[in-house]
């Protein structure tokens, strides 16, 4: 019978190389973050969170660049997050869609999201540590570090807003529900986990920059009280300690930590938009 | 009966809330005009003191004598990524496919989710692991001191993985199922199905996946940084180290000042207007792409 | 099942007991159907009836959606197309199918209708022409497209893209075509040149097509399928099926009473 004719070998063979594929990434991402759990496991005590670091790392803990991470971090949030929903609040309720500056801000949004960090850094060390004076601080590194997230708080609130449903601006207004009473009480509500991810990832980006975080906040590693306080953060407390050889075993301790964090915000940004996708359903 | 008007104390804050989202929109602009015109403000005198081509071919980099040319920079970037593309691309859009074509939905989510977390993992990690894990290995086992473009080949092309993954997969998932549906009905394989319709379909996103992948290579630093070596020398073999041109800024800011200090900025200039041009292309060929589809 | 039992001699397809299940779902209710050969079968009923999902029972195109089971027995001739050493490319070739919206490839309509019988094989290109030429001949095709086969065929009307949709599975050289509501998104004009071309396909093929007009069923088809929350509720030539149903929720759905 012509129907039948056996399974051909090139498709096993290509179904195979697929599969191969697959399983490297799962390999590759596995060994990575195997490798800094079980080497820095044994790194960590609640000394080592909880106590000031001693003779540029080489002992003690590593408590004033989790102070300079989290003080950065929030700071950065504070900065970014009003005018990154407010440009999506803009951009997706107000903007008439083709209206030039619209396009032209949904252009500079997607540059921004392109360029390289090390350039924000040359940026923040340029105009905010030299030209307006601040030094280099957590207000420098916030700043810098603001505009790095503001396009991704910007796109993942643009497209929340947008998946909100049309009925709901239709029926608030015809309610007699001013504009921005409707986005207020129905839209951003609506929208409010697909903005939530959007922060959580940005999190994620300040809690691991590097490169900018280095020339606009400084290395130091006193405790940074004022925001004018220069600061050093995890991951360039990490840099450092390998990159100068001082010590691996404490490298290791920052490493684990700061992957710990990275899988507990993803594992958050996950569950909120999978909460999303539930309510749109 | 009420009047129709609304009260105008309420008309003057809802217009005073409508100022307020204009303007963070308007930070956008500002914020990048401000990038542009103190970057190049910094660099653009010394580049065009020195000439551009010079800048970017000669490879004479001695900044305290005033020598300043990129060229091993400028190459030590290229052989970086381009080594790293040779392998990751490949290896992404295959991945791309099994989770978009082959494996099972579930298996296909599980994966993406393993890729998210792949992309969050920041530079400074990957760089660490690289400095701990792939250059020893390299000195042990392919000789070398083992800092080198392979081991920044290597680290470079698992950190462009999720981007060609992602941009890849979005873009093969994104084919009408009418053509895949078509295609099999026609007695098509499924294999000849993805080869001849849904990745001809979806030959631009992959496309765009590979050139923003590049683009995310030259821009990195500190993973590069750290398993390269650093040596601003053009290499001879993937067995020796090399600069970038990102290394060269983050390794010398910290000190440098006068020319020096411009040097760096301009060689910001070059990465910036590179960068930029090539996500630009992208877009319009992006465009240019879904018109002539008749989309 | 109320029908009257048809001629057995000249059947292209026949099902047996089929019964489909989407995860728990049971979409069709052992629905046994005899489908002639030269002939337009039409298949009826309102959205969710299964009619569609019977349609794509007879090419297997149904197992592209996850959690699907089936149960019973489809014939094509004396093959029993479910059996497990039955190569359903194969199978395809000879059961080609029309969707609904017409999905023409992002390709330039030569390579539209070449593209089946390059996938069989097919290398030789005056080999490929003559195929190309005579499918858009046989599709009424050939007079609007013969000299601009090398245009995109996504700058074609709805109409022409549902008839080179047509050409491309008449390239492939198939014996039965599938057709799932071919015209519903089409205008009326497009509407009555396909429904001529089905006309003159059924010389030459057999043909099954799913639709909710019953005017155009009424029209186009020599047997009709009424079917009903998953089960086949009757079949029967057309002109008795509309004239005379012998089912009462045949006749409430005909005469518009619900659905």
């Amino acid at each position: 019978m012509q129907l039948v004719t056996a399974s051909k070998r090139s498709e096993i063979l290509l179904t195979a190389l697929f599969w191969l594929s697959g399983i490297v990434i799962v390999l590759v991402l596995a060994g990575i973050i195997g490798y800094v759990i079980i080497k820095g496991f044994s790194a960590i005590s609640l000394d080592f969170i909880l106590q000031a670091p001693s003779r540029a790392g080489r002992l003690g803990g590593i408590s004033t660049t989790i102070v300079g991470t989290v003080y950065l971090t929030v700071l950065s949030l504070l900065i970014a997050v009003p005018i990154g929903v407010g440009s999506a609040i803009y951009l997706e309720e107000y903007a008439l869609s083709g209206s030039k500056f619209a396009r032209l801000v949904n252009l500079t949004a997607e540059t921004l999201a392109g360029i390289p960090s090390i350039v924000f850094g040359l940026f923040g060390f340029v105009f905010f540590v030299i030209f307006l004076g601040l030094g280099w601080s957590i207000l420098s590194g916030s700043l810098t570090m603001a505009i790095m997230i503001l396009p991704t708080i910007t796109r993942t609130s643009q497209e929340a807003i947008l998946a909100a449903p049309h009925e709901y601006r239709e029926n608030s207004l015809a309610l007699g529900a001013s504009r921005w009473q409707t986005i207020y009480k129905v839209i951003l509500p609506s929208a409010l986990p697909g903005i939530v991810t959007g922060i959580i990832l940005s999190i994620g980006r300040a809690v691991g920059e590097t490169a900018a975080i280095i020339l606009t906040a400084g290395s130091s590693l006193g405790m940074p009280l004022s925001p004018a306080d220069p600061a050093r953060t995890m991951s360039v407390h990490l840099y450092i300690m390998a990159m100068e050889g001082i010590s691996t075993e404490r490298a290791f301790g920052t490493a684990f930590l700061i992957v710990v964090l990275i899988i507990i915000i993803n594992f958050l940004a996950n569950l909120t938009l999978n909460r999303l996708s539930r309510a749109m359903r | 009966m009420q009047p129709v008007q609304p009260k105008t104390s309420q008309r003057r804050g809802e217009s005073a809330i409508e100022k307020l989202l204009v303007l963070s929109a308007a930070i956008f602009i500002i914020v990048i005009a401000l990038i542009t015109i103190f970057i190049f403000s910094r660099g653009l005198p010394l580049l065009f003191e020195i000439g551009l081509g010079d800048f970017i071919f000669n490879y004479d980099w001695r900044p305290t004598k005033g020598a300043f040319g990129i060229g091993a920079m400028v190459a030590g970037s290229l052989a970086v990524t381009l080594s790293a593309m040779v392998w990751a691309v490949p290896l992404g859009i295959c991945t791309a496919i099994l989770m978009a074509e082959i494996a099972p939905p579930q298996m296909g989510r599980l994966l993406g989710n393993m890729v998210e977390l792949l992309a969050g993992i920041p530079s400074v990690v990957y760089g660490f692991v690289g400095l701990v894990l792939v250059v020893p290995f390299i000195r042990e086992y392919l000789g070398g001191n083992g800092l080198s473009v392979l081991a920044g080949a290597i680290i470079l092309g698992i950190m462009i993985l999720p981007t060609v993954i992602n941009i890849s997969r979005d873009s093969i998932m994104a084919v009408p199922k009418e053509y895949k549906e078509g295609s099999l009905a026609l007695g098509a394989t499924h294999y000849q199905t993805i080869f001849r319709v849904i990745i001809p379909a979806a030959r631009s996103g992959i496309i765009t996946a590979v050139v923003l992948g590049m683009g995310r290579a030259i821009g990195e630093t500190m993973a590069v940084v750290m398993v390269t070596g650093n040596a601003a020398i053009i290499p001879g073999s993937i067995l020796e180290p090399v600069r970038t041109m990102t290394s060269n800024i983050v390794l010398e800011m910290g000190y440098a000042a006068g020319d020096h200090q411009a040097a760096l900025f301009a060689t910001g200039v070059v990465l910036f207007v590179f960068i930029v041009a090539l996500n630009m292309m992208v877009n319009i060929a992006a465009k240019a792409g879904a018109a002539r589809d008749g989309k | 099942m109320e029908s009257v039992t048809l001629t057995s001699d000249n059947m292209k397809m026949r099902t047996l007991g089929l019964e489909v299940f989407y995860q728990d779902f049971q979409a069709l209710h052992g629905v046994s159907m005899e489908i002639k050969a030269n002939h337009v079968t039409a298949l009826i009923g309102p959205s969710g009836c299964g009619k569609s999902t019977f349609l794509r029972t007879l090419n297997r195109l149904n197992e592209l959606i996850e959690g699907t089971t089936i149960q019973g027995q489809v014939y094509l001739d004396d093959l029993s197309i479910y059996e497990k050493e039955v190569d359903v490319v194969a199978l395809r070739k000879r059961v080609g199918m029309v969707f609904q919206k017409p999905s023409v490839f992002p390709m330039s309509v030569y390579e539209n209708v070449a593209y089946g019988p390059r996938i069989h094989g097919i290398k030789d290109k005056s080999k490929l022409d003559e195929i190309v030429e005579k499918s858009l001949r046989d599709a009424n095709l050939w007079e609007e497209m013969g000299s601009r086969l090398n245009s995109p065929a996504a700058r074609m009307s709805g109409g022409q893209q549902q008839r080179l949709v047509i050409a491309r599975v008449l390239a492939v050289g198939p014996e039965v075509i599938l057709m799932d509501e071919p015209a519903s998104a089409l205008d009326p004009i497009s509407t009555s040149k396909l429904e001529e071309l089905i006309a003159e396909l059924k010389k030459n093929y057999t043909i099954v097509i799913v639709t909710h007009n019953m005017q155009q069923a009424a029209r186009v088809s020599d047997y009709t399928g009424f079917f009903l929350n998953g089960h086949l509720i009757e079949f029967n030539r057309t002109k008795e099926l509309f004239v005379n149903p012998a089912n009462q929720k045949t006749e409430d759905y005909i005469t518009g009473r619900f659905g």
